[in-house]
This record gives structure tokens, sequence and C-alpha cells, in this order.
């Protein structure tokens, strides 16, 4: 090399030059990356955990100021001041306490949570892989739809032997939610008509086909006029799966292996790679000779291909196992929120899934147990959306320095 | 203004990039900061600018202890910055960005757009700028969009002005009335810093010197004192040489021919108006031209990035007009873009994956679709190696690399799998000496294994030390092809001011009198 300067300024020789070579990774670079990894790990953990405990924590006064009796007690807080602040923190802890307990507290507790997380990490995997595509799929909830839709009619209209049965409507759930958002794909690739706009409006217009589908002969069960189809046969629904005490249904592991899936192919393949560039500056991308409308309209089948599945594990996993109006389509707007806390990241989108889960599946344990409405996890969730995506409300409030490259801006908290 | 740094010190993940530096300017005075790429030069603007905090060190303005702690607070103070890599809103016009945070404004607040572009028109004259006030920015080219953020320092009337890089995208005529200018806001009392690779330009305008190596002052000096060489050295630590070797050009057979070639630009003008060139095996053909004569048109059109109204590309004989960039890469293009932020980085990602951007779906890097990191990671360590790229480490992301860093990363990727054709857009643009010269030899090196190269320069003196012949173009026609010997600074300026027949007559008669238009 020619322009060896003597100096290299603090530009440690390249991890992996030499001593990478062998592929042991032996040298210090490797152990440095290591600890580097690890850093960045803690950094991208700091602001969703944050959140997550001052969200708890508004919800809290949310909870006392909206609950009667405690209000009766801060009323005469002049008077009797512990005793409003007592009644306050108990009615706060007893309503956390249920909600854990309901949740994550016991062995059908997790089931119950494992249960609702799956659609939402499949939902949620379908708003993070669009996303890392510099996609926003708004339309994850007209997938799910569709998805459910073709998956139910393959369930409870065909009538075959489980072992052909059950990957027939699976795979029927994933082509028609893949379908569903290819159009919106498409019609990006073509006529670059915003993706934001297309899929609202395919949502809508997914609403009404169901709607439409569940008042015909062949999703209505017979002798009923009701919004509601047929259930879906037994040789099409998700098996039980118990492991120890907690028991799920087999949609679980779809969602984990989608989310398996989805990082080795954005890591590891070049697919994956094309569509990261793409979705991180579309100019370079196509000076490196790569073709940004099809990485988009490819990003959108896939996109609703996962969020197809998020509606096929519902359909074919849930009790009762009939599509009904509308079918669960608020799960589509809820990924939105756990692809961000998750930071499209595949092992985020498990984790933040799994905790928007437990937030539902303990709702209803907490309003049973202290009368704390359910809706007090609505506004939960909202608040710890509202943390991340304003990192910098977070920070003033901990008085935490800005991180390196922990940008500003909402859009880019997002992704890697 | 006086401006002093004392000791300051700034640390990124894995560099110092600035270490206990002290730098003092006077009013009235243009300092010159020169370095290396990475030398930590715009780290210690920017913490000048309120853009970093310093971990260690104090600024003071005129004697006074100033602690920065937003541009908006520096602009307050009095100092203005136009940067290596622009700060502008594309979608807004000239006088929209130039009044940007300093609006004026009428009775009840409304915003005085006929003062703002007023007073953009009148600066715009008086430095003789040329821009349009009502032009959008995202249809200026990039050395419009440069004298877009000089004019915006100028209406914020600052009294320290930085420059970082302000030549590199600008015509030597245009670089002559900028010094003009700068050299009238010092003798009116302003302060200027002025950071630039071209050396030249330092000794020409600076009152005094300063050098950065690794984050740390070198020395101070004046252009009475010193040289191109010495300075080189200096900056370097070790002697450069600041011109090529070559021996003559063997040219082979015709690789790239054009052929009455016409494309349009953005809005839909005829920007290339029937080019012919042939470039061979062997040789290097330097384009040369003004900066928005069509230059950047026809080399977009060649590599596939732009459709082609009428005429061929043919590449080894091939038909490959219209050929989408995909195509053109593996019929044997190797292309290194303008505008290497926009088009030839992902800013995001790791120096490792900018390294293989275009190669990555060949083997070794991936096999039936499956990257293999291993090969990719290798793959980097080698090239950054070879091409002395400063970065902490492969993974870090290549936004993060100071400029001329950032561009050794696409030299290196293009120049790694050139074998037929490289096509170069302004290929040392913010690069140092040290790195010029590096990257001029492997230019003719190529040129050598017999790659046809074809070199789109705004810079004389790179085309006059790399082509072996020279076609000068001129509101996107050739007009006039010359073989390196009969060239000189002299008659390549006629021909790019578009004095054809002017140039032929003073050869002809010898006369004085020329008018330029
Ligand atoms: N935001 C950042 N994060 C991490 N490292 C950075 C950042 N900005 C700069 N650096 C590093 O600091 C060092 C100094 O960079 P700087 O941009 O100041 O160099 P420079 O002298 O302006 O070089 P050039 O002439 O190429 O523009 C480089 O090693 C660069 O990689
Ligand atoms: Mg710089």
């Amino acid at each position: 090399m020619t322009t060896a300067t003597e100096q290299p300024p603090a530009a440690p020789p390249p991890a992996g030059g030499d001593g990478g070579d062998a592929g042991a990774g032996t040298g210090g670079g490797r152990g440095r990356a290591v600890v580097a990894r690890l850093a960045d790990l803690g950094n991208a953990l700091v602001i969703p955990v944050l959140a997550l405990v001052t969200a708890l924590v508004v919800g809290g006064l949310v909870m006392v100021f909206t609950d009667p009796e405690t209000l009766d007690e801060w009323g005469s807080f002049l008077s009797d001041p512990l005793g409003a602040l007592e009644a306050s923190w108990d009615l706060v802890s007893e309503s956390y306490e249920a909600l854990w307990r309901s949740s994550v507290g016991t062995p059908r507790g997790i089931g119950r949570t494992l249960v609702e997380a799956t659609p939402l990490a499949l939902a949620g995997l379908s708003v993070a892989f669009a996303f890392r595509a510099g996609l926003f799929n708004i339309g994850a909830a007209g997938q799910l739809i569709i998805g459910a839709t073709c998956a139910g009619w393959v369930g409870f209209t065909w009538d075959l032997p489980a072992p052909i049965h059950l990957p027939l409507a699976v795979v029927a759930g994933f082509l028609g939610g893949a379908a569903w958002g290819g159009i919106a794909g498409v019609l990006k690739a073509r006529t670059g008509a915003h993706e934001v706009i297309t899929t609202i409006m395919l949502n809508y217009i997914s609403y009404r086909l169901l709607d439409y589908a569940l008042r015909s002969d062949a999703f209505q069960p017979p002798g009923r006029d009701d919004l509601i189809s047929k259930p879906v046969r037994e040789s099409a629904r998700l098996p039980e799966v118990s492991l120890g005490e907690v028991t799920v249904h087999a949609g679980v592991f779809v969602a984990l292996a989608a989310a398996v899936a989805v990082w080795w192919l954005l890591e590891r393949t070049t697919t994956g790679f094309r569509l990261r560039a793409v979705g991180a500056n579309p100019d370079a991308a196509r000076y490196a000779g790569m073709s940004v409308p099809a990485m988009y309209a490819l990003a959108m089948v896939v996109a609703g291909g996962l969020a197809g599945l998020a509606g096929t594990s519902n359909i074919l996993g849930r009790p009762s196992f009939s599509l009904t109006g509308g079918y669960y389509s608020f799960i589509g707007f809820d990924a939105i929120a756990v692809a961000l806390l998750g930071r499209a990241n595949p092992a985020g989108v498990l984790v933040s899934a799994f905790l928007f889960g437990a937030l539902r599946s303990g709702s209803t344990g907490m309003q049973a147990a202290t009368s704390t409405p359910v809706d007090i996890i609505v506004v939960i969730q909202a608040l710890i959306i509202l943390f991340v995506a304003a990192p910098a409300l977070v920070r003033s409030i901990y008085r935490i320095k800005a991180g390196r490259g922990t940008a500003q801006t909402f859009t880019a908290s997002w992704g890697s | 203004m006086k401006v002093e740094l004392r000791g300051i010190t700034k640390r990124f993940p894995g560099v110092v990039a600035c270490k206990g530096v002290d730098l003092t300017v006077e009013s009235g005075e243009v300092h010159a900061l020169l370095g290396e790429n990475g030398a930590g030069k715009s780290t210690l603007m920017n913490i000048l600018f309120g853009l970093y905090r310093a971990d260690e060190g104090e600024v003071c303005l005129d004697g006074e202890p100033f602690d920065c702690r937003s541009p908006a607070q520096a602009i307050a103070a009095g100092i203005g910055m136009v940067h290596q890599h622009f700060m502008l809103v594309p979608v807004f016009t000239v006088a929209e960005n130039v009044m940007l945070g300093v609006e004026p404004t009428g009775p009840l607040g409304r915003l005085d757009r006929v003062e703002a572009r007023r007073r953009v028109e009148e600066l715009s004259d008086r430095y003789g700028l040329a821009v349009d006030p009502d032009a959008v920015i995202e249809d200026l080219p990039v050395g419009v969009q440069q004298r877009v953020e000089i004019l915006k320092a100028l209406y914020r009337d600052a009294r320290c002005l930085i420059l970082d890089e302000p030549t590199a995208v600008l015509t030597p005529h245009e670089i002559d009335e900028l010094m003009a200018i700068i050299r009238q806001l010092a003798d009116g009392g302003r302060s200027v810093i002025f950071i630039s690779h071209k050396l030249r330009e330092a000794l020409g305008i600076a009152d005094r010197i300063t050098v950065l190596r690794g984050g740390e002052v070198v020395g101070h000096t004046t252009p009475a004192e010193t040289d191109e060489q010495a300075l080189a050295a200096m900056m370097v630590g070790r002697d450069v040489q600041l011109v090529v070797d070559k021996a003559p050009a063997r040219p082979g057979e015709p690789v790239l021919e054009v052929d009455g070639l016409v494309v349009s630009d953005d809005r839909g003008h005829r920007a290339v108006d029937g080019v012919s060139l042939t470039v061979r095996a062997g040789e290097i053909l330097a384009i040369a031209g003004v900066q928005g004569n069509g230059q950047s048109e026809l080399v977009e059109a060649i590599c596939g990035l732009r459709p082609v109204d009428a005429g061929a590309v043919r590449l080894d004989g091939r038909d490959v007009t219209g050929h989408d960039p995909r195509a053109m890469f593996r019929a044997g293009l190797a292309h290194v873009p303008e505008d290497r932020q926009r088009d030839g980085l992902i800013g995001s990602l790791p120096v490792a994956d900018n390294l293989v951007l275009n190669q990555l779906d060949r083997r070794p890097f991936s096999r039936r679709s499956v990257i293999n990191r291993r090969e990719v990671r290798r793959h980097a360590a080698r090239l950054v190696e070879e091409f002395d790229v400063r970065t902490p480490s492969i993974d870090t992301p290549v936004g993060n690399l100071s400029g001329g860093n950032q561009q050794k990363v696409i030299i290196a990727r293009e120049f790694f799998h050139a074998d037929r054709l490289l096509v170069l857009s302004q290929p040392t643009r913010g690069l140092d000496v040290g790195s010029i010269q590096y990257i001029h030899r492997q230019i003719v090196a190529k040129r050598d294994e017999g790659v046809a190269v074809l070199l789109n320069s705004s810079e004389l003196d790179e085309v006059l030390a790399l082509a072996d012949r020279i076609a000068v173009v001129y509101r996107g026609r050739v007009v006039g092809v010359l073989d390196r010997e009969e060239a000189n600074r002299e008659r390549l300026g006629l021909l790019m001011a578009g004095a054809v027949e002017e140039a032929a007559a003073v050869e002809a008669t010898g006369e004085e009198e020329v008018t330029v238009t």
C-alpha cells in the first residue's frame, strides 16, 4: 500500500483484518465488537424500558383520578392526607398486581398472554418488515382480515384430513394477505401511489368485503343471519400444545418461526440486503443496480403475507373459530405500535408483542379483581407509544444525555 | 471578530477526532485550516458552530468565554458556517432557504417574501453568485447549491465565517470570485476560517495557516514561509509527489462508443445535444467543462440512470442504449457517482455493507442468495486497508466517516470490479493531497491494465494530470477533442467558456483580444 501513513490516527487496524481471517476471531477486535454490541443493545433498550415505566406511573395516576371512591378520599385530603395516599396506593398496587397475576403470574395467564401476543407479533413483523424497506404499512388490518377470510374459508369449506387441511389453510391465509398487501405494493411500484393512502383505502375495502362474504351462503351457517361465519373444521384448527402447565395453540410457534425467518431474510440474504438498502437510500440503491420498484412490491407482498398469518393464527387457533364483522382488525393498528416499540427489529417485535399481549390478557382479570376499567390498558399502551415516539421527552424526564446516533426524530428512531 | 479555541478535545466512539486543539483567528484574518481526510477539521468547526459539544476545552469570542450549545446561539453570536455537505431544504426555493430562521416579517409577523427575495437577489448580484431566488433547491446542480449555502451565511451577516471546503464544487472562475469576496469580508474586519484541500487556494488567500493531523495541531505557518510541497508534507507527514508519473497510453480497441446522444435534464430541457465520443481500452478520456453543461446528464445516460432520447451507447460493440444500471454493471461498467452521499452510499449501513453494495449477489459474497458474512467482512477489511480508509471499524455506519473517507469507500468498491469501463465523476472531490495522489495512481494503473476510463472532472488540474485525450463540452455539445499534448489551461478555459471560433482565431492569428461571453 502506498499511502500508509506513519500515524493511523486512533484508527485501530480493521477488526478481522488479520486475526479474523482465520475465522477464529480470537483478537481483541472481536471482543471489543461484542462489548460495543452490548452497549448498543443497552442503548436501544433504555428508551423503551423507561417509556414503559413512565407509562405505568402515569397510568396509575389516571386510575387514581378516575376512580370515584379514591377521589372521595382526595376530597378530604386536608383532614386525612394519609388516607388519600393510602387509598391511592392500594388502588394502583392492587390493580397492577391483578394485571400481573392474570397476565404472567400464573401458567394459565402466560398461556393467554402468548395467545394474545401471537397475532400482534405477526402483524408487528408485517409493519416492521415493510418499514425496513422504507414503507409504512398501515394496511396490516386489511391484510389480516383477508388472510383470516381465506384461511377460514378453506378451513370450513373443504373437508380434508388434518395433515393436509391445516397447512393448506395456513398457506391460504398467507397468500390472501400477501395478495392484499401486494396490491398496494404494485400500485406503489407502478404508479408511485403512496402506500399509506392505498393501504388505508384497502383496509376499508377489506371490511366491506368481509361483511359481504359473511352475508353469503358460502360463509353463513344455515339458519343464522347475523355477521358470523361457519366455524373452521377440527381438521384445520391449530392444535393445542402444552408446555408444562402453559397451554397455547400452535400459532405461537408460527409467530416465532416467522420472526426468525424475517430476521434471516433481512440480515442474511441478498434480497433482504436490497430491501434494507432501498429503505435506507433509494437513490444509492438505484445507482447500485437494484430495482427500487421491485423491492417495494416485494416488501408489501411479504408484509401482507405476515399480516395474513396474523389473521390465520386467530381464525384457526382461537376458540369460536368463526369470522365476525371487522374481525380483529384493531390488531392491525396495535401492530404499528408493536413495531415502533420493537424498533422494527424482529426480536424487538416479539418482546413488545408479548408486552402488549400481557396488557391485553391481564386487563380483564384486573377489571374483575379491582373494578379498574380495561380501558386503562388502552391508555397505558398509548402512553408507551407516545414516550417511545418522543425519546427527547423521556430523556428530559430522566435527564439522560442523548446517546450516539440516537436521532431525535420519530422516523429515525425506528429501525436499526 | 477574534475567535479562540483552547485545548479542544472531542471523542467519538473509537476515535478521538480532536486532541487538545488550540486555534486563534484574529479579526480581519483569513485563516486556512488544512489537514488530511479525517484529521478533525469539520469536527472542530462543528464545535465552534455549536453542532457538537467539546469534551474538553473552551471557546472565546473577542476574549469572552462563549459556551455554545446550539447553532442558533452561534449564529446569534455572529458565527456563520457553510458546511461541507449542504444543509438545505430540498423542496424550498433559494430565497426560502436563505431566509430560513431569520425570515423578514412585516406587521403582525407576516412573512415578507418580497423583501426576502429582494435581499437575496441583491446579495447574489453583489457577490456575483448568479442564483435565481425562485429556483427550487432540488432542481439545482450541486455547484449552485453550494453557492446558495454561501449566500445563506452572507445573508446572516456573520462576523466570523467558516467555509468548510467551499470551493470543492466551484469552477476556477467562480473560485476567483469567491476569493475576492473572502478578501472583501476580511478587509471589513470579519474573520474567515477557510478549509480546503487545494493547497494553492490556501496559499493564495490565507493570512495564516494551521495544519491538523490525526486530531492534533502539527504546525502553524504563513503563505510567505511555505509552499505547496512543504504544506503537503506537513499535512501527510511524509513527502508527497504532487504529479503522477504516467507512461504514454497504449490505446486498444474501442470499449465505449457514444453516438449522437441526446438526453434531457430533469426539467425536460435538452442537456446533452448530440454527443459522440469513443473511449478505447487503455486510455483515459476526460470530459472537461464548466459544471452544468450536460456532463452529469451524459454520464448518467451512459450508466443507464437516465433515459436516452436519441442516439446510441455501445459497450464492447454491443448496443446497450437504455439498459438499466444492473445490466450495465453486468456488461462491465464501474461508476463513481458525482453526489456520493445521495447516490454512492447508504449512510446508515456499515462500511462493510457499502463496500459490496452492488456486488453482493456475486460469489463469494453470497451463494444462492445467502450472504456469506465472513467473506464480506474479510473483503471489507482488505479494501479498508488497501485504500487507507480511516474508520474506527468496518461496522461503523459509513455516514459517520469524514467526507474524504466516504469517497474512498466508493472508490475502493468500484475499482475492485472495474475491468472494462470505469466512469468517474469528480473522483477526488474533497480528498486530501495524499489520497488524490493515491487515487490518481490507481486510475493510471487501471488504464495500464487495459480498462477504458471516462473521467468527468471540473478540476482542470486533475484533467491535465490524468487525461490522454480531453473532450470539452459546452452547452451539451462536444466543442473540441484535444490530445493531451495540445491542451493547456488557457486553451481549455477558452473552449469551456464556449469560445470555439475565438480560440481558433487566437491560434491562427495570435491575436490578443478575445471576447468571452
Ligand atoms: N458523528 C460521528 N460519529 C463518529 N465518528 C465521527 C463522527 N463525525 C466524525 N467522526 C470521526 O472523526 C474523525 C474526524 O472527522 P472530520 O469529519 O472532522 O474530518 P475532516 O478533517 O473534516 O475530514 P475531511 O477532509 O475528509 O472532511 C474521523 O475519523 C471521523 O470518522
Ligand atoms: Mg470535513
